[in-house]
């Protein structure tokens, strides 16, 4: 890395996305998960471009594959992939396209963009290093954290996954819910109940808050998987 | 071929469910890189096996989408997971699951089916996937296996298990009375002469029905239980030493299935082929025994030997 460390700063991550052009469609989708996708690079998940390969490393798997833009911005800024790459995305010859896929994308755990497949497939990541017995230097096993939006949340894979975690107490697994009010019929009694009543512990914060969103996910869950749903509403 | 008292019987019901859950339960004893991943179906058989090795034999309950996608994680951190349920629910119900959470994420999985076409004749349409190897063969890069006996379950998954490569092995109750080697490429079974009227091809269950339906015919009989990746070179030579490049293939799903690999394999000749196979012109409803089915689809000894001679003697 350089030590001008060239557009690695949160305050960058506007010229990153804007680098990116031509997906109007997406925009408002690419910007709610920005601050979410930042706190996580920047202050949370133990991953870093020379341990995408570690058995050990974090894992954050991006379910709600489309309006990836920001999330382009942030592997760029913490060095997963070249800034450069980020111009021309979406044409034939780029790696990046309007969902990513992980087999082009340094970093990009999973390809993903069809909703639903990242919750059922990051449960599947955390009780596969919880079967190696996979652990990091300091002893403490690897989380695997997804994100998903609230009206992705709509596909009924994703509550089979849910009930499935509850039950299996798989708590090194972090679900991030970005609630910007797009579930068609809504959630009685909110987005965290659902999860709380298979045996999840649930938190509700400001997705725009950066100290609250750490907090969220950093604060101990013991035994229980762990939601965090971030309000953009 | 005649038929003598001590010839082999059929495989028994269950007897090819029974080859997986042993091998399965074997391979988890043996490669800690191996996990069984089910929805409810089957989970009594593998009792033991979740005794011996917990959380490696992880049943999901009645969640099909769940249970790939599960699946799909324990193959992003290098394990080899082993899918198994009733063909539909494993194939068709998560079909997107399927090509999305394996190939796409540049991992595989070993996807082990029961029931066949219509092993659950009585159950009716909704237990039945003829269409599960065309699905299947839509997704690149898949291994496709249909055993024709028990020992051929086993041997098919001793070649899917080790690698990452994805991999569908389909079971079913009806089978052949001798088990042949699981090699990947098309065998003669019974040569016909240089003057002979062709090849038939009988995938898995198929054989002993195709060699009692073709004896009074100048064919070539070929077997294979590896229709993915498909030997075209197989099927090439044995058509070039035939008389005729003519081509019947006997496949135990959807008519036709094979059709494409067939017209690859001889594209460089004027040549002719039927499939015989599952109908697809129309859902056939009705319950009773597999034996049925298989007369209504002309999957029998007869309908067989009818469209053989049809096709063969026109």
């Amino acid at each position: 890395m350089t030590t001008a460390a060239a557009l690695s700063r949160y305050a960058d991550l506007p010229v990153l996305i804007a680098l990116m052009e031509g997906d109007e469609k997406h925009k408002s989708a690419a910007h709610s998960a920005l601050d979410v996708l930042w706190v996580l690079y920047d202050q949370v998940l133990e991953v870093a471009p020379d341990t995408v390969e570690d058995p050990a490393r974090d894992r954050f798997l991006l379910s709600k594959g489309h309006g990836p833009a920001a999330y382009y911005a942030v592997l760029a800024a913490k060095g997963f992939l070249d800034t450069s790459a980020l111009r021309g995305w979406a044409s034939f010859g780029s790696p990046l396209g309007h969902h990513p896929d992980a087999l082009l994308v340094p970093g990009a755990e999973i390809g993903s963009g069809s909703l639903g497949h990242g919750l059922p497939l990051a449960l599947g990541t955390a009780l596969g290093l919880r079967i190696q017995g996979t652990r990091r230097p300091d002893g403490t096993p690897p989380r695997v954290v997804v994100l998903v939006g609230d009206g992705e949340l709509d596909e009924g894979s994703n509550h089979e996954a849910i009930a499935v975690a509850g039950r299996f107490g798989a708590d090194t697994l972090t679900t991030v819910v970005l609630d910007n009010g797009s579930g068609r019929h809504g959630w009685p009694g909110g987005i965290g109940t659902r999860f709380e009543t298979e045996g999840w512990t649930a938190r509700r914060v400001d997705g725009r808050d950066h100290g609250a969103l750490r907090a969220a996910l950093t604060d101990p869950h013991p035994g229980r998987p762990l939601a965090v749903v971030a309000a953009l509403r | 071929m005649t038929r003598t008292a001590t010839r082999p019987a059929a495989p028994a019901r269950g007897a090819m469910r029974q080859a997986f859950v042993e091998t399965a339960s074997a391979a988890l004893d043996d490669d800690p890189r191996t996990a069984l991943v089910l929805a409810a179906i089957s989970a009594g058989l593998f009792t033991r096996a979740a005794a011996r090795h917990p959380g490696r034999v992880i049943d999901v309950g009645i969640r099909e989408q769940a249970m790939i996608g599960v699946a799909g994680g324990l193959a992003l951190t290098g394990l080899r997971p082993i899918v198994h349920s009733y063909a539909p629910f494993l194939v068709e119900r998560p079909f997107e699951q399927v090509k999305l959470d394996f190939g796409h994420q540049g991992t595989g999985a070993v996807l082990v089916s029961i029931g066949g076409s219509y092993d659950a004749a009585a159950e009716g349409r909704t237990h039945q996937a003829p269409g599960d190897v065309a699905l299947i063969d839509t997704l690149p890069g898949w291994a496709v296996h249909v055993p024709g006996h028990p020992d051929e379950v086993r041997e098919a998954l001793r070649v899917a298990l080790p690698g990452d490569q994805p991999a569908y092995v389909r079971l079913s109750d009806t089978g052949n009375r001798v088990p042949l080697p699981v090699t990947g490429k098309l065998a003669a079974v019974r040569s016909g002469s240089p003057r002979s009227a062709g090849v038939v091809l009988a995938v898995g269950p198929m054989l002993d029905r195709v060699l009692a339906a073709t004896e009074d015919l100048d064919v070539t009989v070929a077997y294979t239980s590896t229709v993915r990746p498909f030997d075209r070179p197989g099927l090439s030579a044995l058509v070039g030493a035939a008389g005729s490049a003519d081509v019947l293939v006997v496949e135990p799903y959807l008519r036709g299935t094979s059709a494409h690999e067939v017209a690859a394999a001889l594209s460089d000749r004027r040549h002719r082929q039927l499939g015989l196979g599952v109908g697809r012109t129309e859902e056939l409803r009705a319950y009773g025994r597999p034996e049925q089915h298989a007369r209504a689809h002309g999957l029998d000894t007869e309908g067989i030997a009818r469209a053989a001679r049809d096709f063969f003697l026109p």
